[in-house]
Parts: structure tokens; C-alpha cells; sequence
């Protein structure tokens, strides 16, 4: 999805996943309507918005404990680390999210989409305050995504690695 | 690749109760304080009011309850907004467990950290009022099936005012006046233990208020906070 400031990326997404209630229409998730049953959906679902939803005074790993758990996936000690070093933070992987830098934060978001094998991906912006390694790693994961069979809907400015299939451009 | 778990209530319910203790936990102070703070202000009314036995008697269950609804209410705010702040409550909402779940979940970790700890120490303040044993019982009783209603109610109230400006001037002119039938019943079933009566039509009206809430607000606090993310 590709539109200027303000053409209504992120609604769109918001009404995709359910949070915004959208005026007219209706998403279909395998042919039924999401409203009438959420919770087959929301399974389905990995939803990353503008904030990212870490809490300040968990830790990076704590917080992707956390953030896996709340998506019912069941991950190991060992998982976690391995998606937490794949991602660059191994080292401060202890530290409370609120001494991490936006670019880490983002990569916890990263971490957990190496983890959760949700097939429906939205994401809002994936690829701000990321650098140059990030946007690399983000692209390999998205790559693994869809060869796996998986869905992506996603905004964005930037480049992306992978040619998307179809491009969505929102005029304001 | 991982698994995927079980998505369930419990499951909800048991991942917001440990992530939110687990929380308050990493800053212990600030809920001791408040335990504190109201410990304190339960102290000191009898050195106040002077060390006359009926007056104490007669107020010290009151003066607890008091204490008790104001360290429900001053722990409110904190409830869902921080969650809604940092975009938490939008992945909660999204989350495959039924969103009673967690909230009860919430709410049950709001009672843990405000109401059970004052139910716990009541017996050492009620010992300052000279209440007898009796009366702690009742009292102890009370705050017991009181507190959770507190949780529960302003819970609603705190989701219901999430984004609003001056949320907490709000906050307060929304949970304080359905405190007040819980006040009422909570301190009567002391009094009416005091003045030689049973407490229990007072315990089992409050137990059926609890039983109601658990019942109802939960699904009223989702469709506040959906209403919220809107």
C-alpha cells in the first residue's frame, strides 16, 4: 500500500484487522465475514500498527515472551534467544525496552515475526527507523513469509526487497 | 517455527494476571505507597478524633471502607491507559483469546495489588478502632467480596474514559457514585456485626453484587475499550 501523508494507509489497515469499524463494506477472511467471528481471525492475524506495543519496563525478551503469548504461539527459552540474536539483540536482550533505541524496538517487532507463523501479516510503516541491516533482515523474513504461502499487507515508502505482488496507491 | 498454543479464557486470563503483577512488581513502590498511604490515614483518625472507645467503634469500619474505595480508586487511571499509550491494548484486542479473558484477567491483577492487600491488613487496623472479633470477621468479610466489585466497576469506568481529556477529573465523577451502594453494604455488615445484629443479609447482598459484576462488566469493559480504539 503506497499513498501520501494522510490518504488513509494506516485506517485502511485498521479496518482490515478489525480495530476501526468501517463505514461500508466488509472484510472476508476465507470467505466469512471477520466481524461475525474475530477469534478465527485475530488467529490468524499478526497486526503491527504505529505504536508497537512494548511496554517500557519489560525487558526485549520479556516483551516478546509476552507479545507470543498473548498470540497463543508457544515458544521456547531457546527460541526466543536464537529470534532475539537473529535480529541483533542478543546483548540487550536483559535491558528494560524504555533503554533501547527506536531502531531496537522495531527489531523486537522483527523477532517476533521470524516466531509467530501467523499467515496474515498487516503492518503499518514495518520499515521505519529501521537501518540499512534491518531493512535487509525485514526483506529476507517478508521473502520467507511468502514462499511459505503467507499474506502480507503492509504500507509502506520505502523500497522493498521483494516485488509485491500488487500495489494498492491510495490517492488523498 | 514454533507451535501453536491453546487460545482459551484461562489461558487470556492467566497471561494478563502474571504480566500485570509481574509489572507492578518492577516498580513495588508505587503500589506500596498507596497500601501505605491509606494504612496510614487509618491511623491516624483515632489519634484525630481522640481515644474514645464507642466513637471509635462506631467509625472505624466506615473509616476503613473509606480507605479501602480510595485505594481502589487512586489505582484506576493506571489501569488500561498506559496499555492504550504504548499500543498494547490494540495487540490485546487482536489477541485469539477472548477478550473477557484477559480483561478479567486485568481486573482480577488490579484487586491483587489494591484491594487484597488492604482485606489483609483491616484486622490491624480494625485492632486501633477496638472493634471485636466479631466485627474484624464481618469487616474482613466484606472487603473481601467488596474490594473485587471496586476493581471491577471502576475498571469499567477507567476503560469507558480511555483517551478522553481530563480522564481522571472524569474518572472520578464516573466510579465514585457506584462506589457509594458498595460503601453502604460493605461498612453496614461491620456495623450491623457491632451492634449485635447478623451481617449476613449485608455479606450476601454484596456476594450477589460480585457475582452480577464478575457476570456483566467484563463484556461491558471490552466494549468500552473497542469503542476506544475505534
Amino acid at each position: 500500500m503506497r499513498g501520501a501523508n494522510g490518504s488513509g494507509k494506516t485506517t485502511l489497515l485498521r479496518c482490515v484487522v478489525g480495530l476501526t469499524r468501517a463505514d461500508a463494506g466488509e472484510v472476508l477472511w476465507n470467505g466469512k465475514g471477520t466481524r461475525a467471528k474475530p477469534r478465527a481471525f485475530n488467529a490468524a492475524l499478526l497486526f503491527a500498527g504505529h505504536l508497537a506495543g512494548i511496554n517500557d519496563d519489560l525487558s526485549a525478551e520479556e516483551n516478546l515472551a509476552s507479545a507470543l503469548a498473548l498470540r497463543a504461539v508457544a515458544a521456547t527459552p531457546d527460541e526466543l534467544r536464537a529470534a532475539l540474536a537473529q535480529v541483533g539483540l542478543d546483548k540487550p536482550r536483559h535491558l528494560p525496552a524504555r533503554r533501547l533505541s527506536a531502531g531496537q524496538r522495531r527489531r523486537i517487532g522483527l523477532a517476533r515475526l521470524i516466531l509467530d507463523p501467523a499467515p496474515l501479516w498487516t503492518l503499518d510503516e514495518p520499515l521505519s527507523a529501521l537501518d540499512e541491516a534491518g531493512e535487509r533482515l525485514f526483506g529476507q523474513l517478508l521473502e520467507r513469509h511468502l514462499a511459505r504461502g503467507g499474506l502480507a499487507l503492509l504500507s509502506t515508502h520505502h523500497e522493498l526487497a521483494c516485488a509485491p505482488a500488487r500495489e494498492l496507491r491510495l490517492g488523498a | 517455527m514454533s507451535a501453536a498454543a491453546e487460545s482459551s479464557f484461562a489461558a487470556g486470563f492467566a497471561w494478563a494476571i502474571a504480566r500485570d503483577v509481574r509489572l507492578a512488581w518492577r516498580h513495588p513502590g508505587e503500589a506500596l505507597l498507596v497500601i501505605a498511604f491509606f494504612t496510614l490515614v487509618a491511623s491516624l483518625f483515632p489519634l484525630g478524633v481522640g481515644a474514645e472507645r464507642e466513637l471509635l467503634e462506631r467509625i472505624g469500619p466506615g473509616v476503613i471502607w473509606v480507605c479501602a474505595l480510595l485505594a481502589a480508586f487512586v489505582s484506576l487511571p493506571a489501569l488500561f491507559s498506559s496499555d492504550y499509550a504504548d499500543g498494547s491494548l490494540e495487540q490485546m484486542t487482536l489477541s485469539p483469546h477472548p477478550m473477557p479473558g484477559w480483561v478479567s484477567g486485568k481486573i482480577a491483577a488490579h484487586w491483587a495489588i489494591s484491594g487484597l492487600p488492604l482485606t489483609v491488613l483491616a484486622p490491624l487496623l480494625g485492632l486501633q478502632y477496638a472493634l471485636s472479633a466479631d466485627t474484624l470477621v464481618a469487616l474482613v468479610c466484606a472487603l473481601a467480596l467488596g474490594t473485587p466489585v471496586l476493581s471491577l466497576l471502576g475498571a469499567a469506568c477507567s476503560a469507558l474514559t480511555l483517551g478522553a481529556r481530563g480522564g481522571g477529573m472524569l474518572l472520578a465523577l464516573l466510579a465514585l457514585p457506584l462506589f457509594i451502594p458498595v460503601l453502604v453494604f460493605g461498612a453496614g455488615a461491620a456495623e450491623a456485626q457491632a451492634a449485635g445484629q447478623s451481617s449476613a443479609a449485608h455479606l450476601s447482598l454484596l456476594a450477589a453484587g460480585l457475582i452480577l459484576a464478575a457476570i456483566a462488566l467484563p463484556s461491558a469493559v471490552c466494549a468500552a475499550i473497542r469503542i476506544a480504539l475505534d
